[in-house]
């Protein structure tokens, strides 16, 4: 067994009254693709929020490799080898779809107070970029600026500005959002590929993705997690039937 | 003796704060609710207290050459916000800043066009000529203390129209969630302009009682203008409140730096050093408040709820 | 996209061309006077520029530009007032200085975004010059004379063909440095940040270093376009800081479309130029600028530049 690379703790967030994230604890493991599901309200925007550091949780504690996070501002987690795709998708519209993701294997590749070469010519930044690009399909339009392209291609960049950092951990806040069947499956192949290449918490709606994806579930109900366990198990636990997938049918 | 001196400065301070207030209120409310800066509001100010010096030197009349700004400022401000403004609302606040720039420039010289180059001097009026004793030993321009109570009364007015009508109503609902507004059937359109020409008649009636304090001149307005910018930032933008209590807090230090640095500096330094460094250290003094403020509360003492 | 870059490197090499033929051209056409108002628009172009790095490449809504101009022109002619006349001593000084007053106004600035940015630097700007104007030992209000132009050795830039070539080359020098700087990795992340601020802190930039380094440059840069307005009006008094002149920069650099360097070069032909002429017309010349801009703000959002080619640039116009 090896150590988590996340790990989670007694993580609690109330909004007024109102508890979004009531003592939730669990982990991933270096190579899992770990999905979190629940009914809409049920507080999994606001725990991705905790854990990408968008906010910051009234008590817990969350690890990353061991070391403690939680007071730390997003970009300072990015640094310590967390990606996150959005729920909305956000790239940089006016860049063309190679320089957005150049861009994040800059951001893991030196200083980037660096005023003289230009950037566009390094092939430090640029060869790994394209190789990103074939890995998520976007060759073909790598030179078309981002805001031109279609909603299941802007999600896919989404996945390789992600990607171009070498996360040890991805954080993919409903990835197949807004997309048809088709471009839907396109991604459900891209992140099987992916697996065991690293870890990834997915929060999706998508039962069918999710229960073909995931190595194990956690169920998330009024901020409380209410199981984990693998799909099998999550899909004859009775509790989770009742909370979640009862109602769904 | 020193307290006499301290509750005098500090009423010059409040009675400019209240100045301040009355223009920095309608530069909150149409940025909070039309999501619209402008830098043009203080030629407002400018024309108001053109118009009313003026009038009054035509008519003899100082209460004719009030009313008669206070009219003035509310038809140019419809008319601006009419022929220029309301392209803007959906614009990014640069394009904002330079369009109503560009309007500041006009005025600017449309003044002198008018007026003549020359500033004008407007008296105060003769029934507010003396001096009011507010406590022993402390005598204060009836002038002044008629400022404050008038810019208080339109404080009020003002607090009791958002408060209790329903145009206010709409504007407090306007400046939370304009979609919904509009959604709800509202002349969304119409509201805009009220609320523009409500705002340019305070502007002026800021200025047509500056008038006989200051001399009225064209860019007379732009001193007042960044220092209401600074009120609004501190006080949060587009929250009314906030604009109120920053526009004393403003008024106050003001007043209190450019009158007592000075002797205080003296304890310090030598005299001349004093004489040199406190009209620095004053005119620097609002903006270093400013700084304070934005470092502890980015967004101001009482930011408005999300939008 | 290849074509459309070399196009727009063909024609700032033209426009700088131009320029550098301008001074023996009115000397050929006896009009040798127009010498000085061609060194006023390079030096406002290298104001212009400087304040495109922020604006049109960090997004960064700057109205207290000016008040660069006025501290690099300020350490001149207190330089000067104090007996210091090398002038090596004045640029790296008006430099250094504006450089300092940048860092300190930035680092209270660049956290902020929109509105409030606009806002705390136009109230920065109107402090420093308020401060001018308290400051009665440097003139005060009336401003302050300055006995000489900056010595560097042979060169006299008392002849207004010399300062129009030495303010000439560091526009060259800085719309280079700047053209390489945009395109490098600094120049990504600011670009970054000016598009999407919130995801490029999840790729792991904080972006208020690259914001602040940024707005560092560009007032050193517009500083040093202060020494150089020192030496040509031999006078420097607090108007030239006012806000007002910030936002005459502001658009010199919007007019020419924001985010190609080069673009503020011509925005500061094109203002300059008018404003020369407009003012020989008429006095109330302020009374036609003003409903121009308005104008040109409402119908030619994307600046002259790309409405002479018939385009809008994306993000000047509407939101």
């Amino acid at each position: 067994m090896s150590a988590p690379i996340l790990a989670v703790q007694d993580l609690c967030l109330r909004f007024g009254g109102l508890i979004a994230t009531n003592n939730v604890s669990f982990s991933v493991k270096p190579d899992e693709l770990h999905a979190i599901i629940g009914p809409n309200g049920a507080g999994k925007s606001t725990l991705i929020a905790q854990l990408a550091g968008d906010r910051l949780p009234d008590s817990g504690q969350i690890l990353l490799g061991g070391a403690d996070v939680t007071g730390l501002p997003s970009h300072a987690r990015a640094q310590r080898g967390l990606g996150r795709s959005f729920q909305i998708t956000s790239v940089f519209s006016e860049f063309t779809t190679l320089a957005n993701v150049a861009l994040a294997v800059q951001a893991g590749a030196g200083s980037s107070f660096r005023f003289w070469k230009r950037a566009a010519r390094e092939h430090a930044l640029v060869e790994p970029a394209r190789a990103i690009l074939d890995r998520v399909g976007l060759s073909h339009r790598a030179d078309v600026p981002a805001g031109a392209l279609a909603h299941g291609e802007k999600r896919a960049l989404e996945l390789g500005i992600a990607l171009a950092r070498r996360p040890r951990l991805l954080l993919l806040d409903e990835p197949m959002a807004g997309m048809g069947p088709e471009e839907a499956a396109r991604m459900v192949e891209l992140l099987a590929a992916l697996k065991g290449s690293l870890a990834m918490v997915l929060v999706e709606h998508d039962m069918d993705a999710v229960f073909r994806l995931a190595d194990r579930i956690s169920v998330l109900v009024y901020g409380r997690l209410i199981a984990t366990g693998s799909p099998e198990e999550t899909r004859s636990n009775p509790e989770v039937r009742q909370a979640y997938l009862g109602e769904d049918e | 003796m020193i307290s006499l001196l301290l509750i005098e400065q500090a009423l010059n301070g409040v009675q400019f704060g209240i100045m301040l207030f009355l223009i920095a209120a309608g530069l909150t409310l149409v940025f909070g609710i039309m999501n619209l800066i402008n830098l043009a509001h203080g030629v407002l100010y400018m024309v108001g207290a053109y118009i009313c010096a003026s009038v009054t030197q035509a008519s003899g009349s100082f209460l004719q050459g009030a009313a008669a700004a206070l009219v003035g400022t509310l038809i140019i401000g419809v008319l601006i916000e009419l022929g220029v403004f309301r392209r803007l609302y959906t614009r990014t606040h640069l394009d904002q800043v330079l369009a109503t720039f560009g309007v500041t420039l006009f005025f600017n010289e449309f003044v002198r066009i008018v007026w003549g180059p020359a500033a004008l001097y407007a008296a105060v009026p003769p029934f507010l000529a003396g001096q009011v004793q507010l406590l022993p030993g402390l005598s204060f321009p009836a002038y002044r203390v008629a400022i404050m109570v008038a810019g208080l009364c339109a404080a009020a007015a003002l607090y009791a129209v958002i408060t209790y009508t329903r145009l206010g109503m709409l504007i407090r609902a306007g400046a939370s969630n304009r979609v919904m507004v509009a959604a709800l059937g509202v002349n969304i359109k119409l509201l805009y302009t009220v609320v523009f020409g409500v705002g340019a008649a305070l502007a002026g009636f800021a200025g047509l009682m500056a008038g006989p304090l200051l001399t009225v001149e064209s860019g007379m307005g732009s001193d007042m203008l960044i220092l209401s910018l600074v009120v609004i930032t501190i006080g949060g933008v587009g929250s009314i409140r906030g604009a109120l209590v920053a526009s004393l807090l403003v008024g106050i230090v003001d007043a209190m730096g450019r009158s007592l640095l000075r002797p205080a500096l003296a304890g310090l330094m030598s005299q001349s050093a004093a004489d040199n460094a406190a009209p620095a250290i004053a005119s620097m003094l609002v903006y270093v408040l400013m700084a304070l403020v934005l470092l502890l509360r980015p967004q101001g003492l009482f930011p408005p709820l999300t939008r | 996209m290849l074509t459309s870059a070399s196009r727009h490197g063909l024609a700032t090499l033209l426009l700088l061309v131009a320029l550098a033929l301008l001074p023996p051209a009115l000397n050929a056409l006896g009009e040798p006077f127009y010498i000085g108002l061609g060194t006023r628009v390079l030096i406002f172009a290298i104001a212009a520029v400087s304040l495109d790095l922020i604006l049109g490449y960090g997004g960064m809504v700057s109205l207290g530009h000016a008040a660069y101009l006025g501290v690099g022109a300020y350490t001149v002619g207190i330089l000067s007032f104090y007996g210091v006349q090398n002038g090596f001593v004045h640029f790296l000084s008006a430099a250094a200085i504006s450089a300092l007053v940048a860092l300190a106004i930035g680092a209270n600035s660049v956290r902020t975004t929109g509105i409030h940015f606009i806002m705390i630097s136009l109230a920065f700007g109107q402090m420093l010059y308020y401060l001018a104007v308290s400051v009665s030992q440097f003139g005060g209000d009336d401003g302050l004379n300055i006995d000489a132009q900056s010595a560097f050795g042979g060169l006299d830039l008392g002849d207004p063909t010399s300062l129009y070539y030495v303010s000439f080359c560091i526009l060259v020098v800085v719309l280079f440095g700047l053209d390489r700087l945009v395109n490098s990795r600094f120049g990504m992340v600011l670009r970054a940040v000016k598009s999407n601020e919130p995801r490029v802190r999840t790729i792991g930039f904080s972006p208020y270093r690259y914001k602040l380094t940024a707005f560092v440059i560009s007032g050193t840069i517009c500083g040093i376009a202060g020494a150089l307005l020192a030496n040509q009006n031999l006078f420097i008094s607090p108007a030239s800081m006012h806000w007002g002149r910030s936002g005459e920069i502001l658009i010199m650099t919007i007019l020419g479309g924001m985010g190609t360097l080069s673009g503020a070069v011509v925005g500061s032909v094109v203002y300059i130029s008018l404003e020369y002429f407009l003012s020989r017309l008429t006095e109330h010349w302020q009374a036609v600028m003003g409903p121009l801009i308005v104008l040109v703000v409402l119908f030619a959002g994307g600046g002259l530049v790309a409405l002479l080619a018939g385009r809008r640039v994306a993000g000047a116009g509407s939101r």
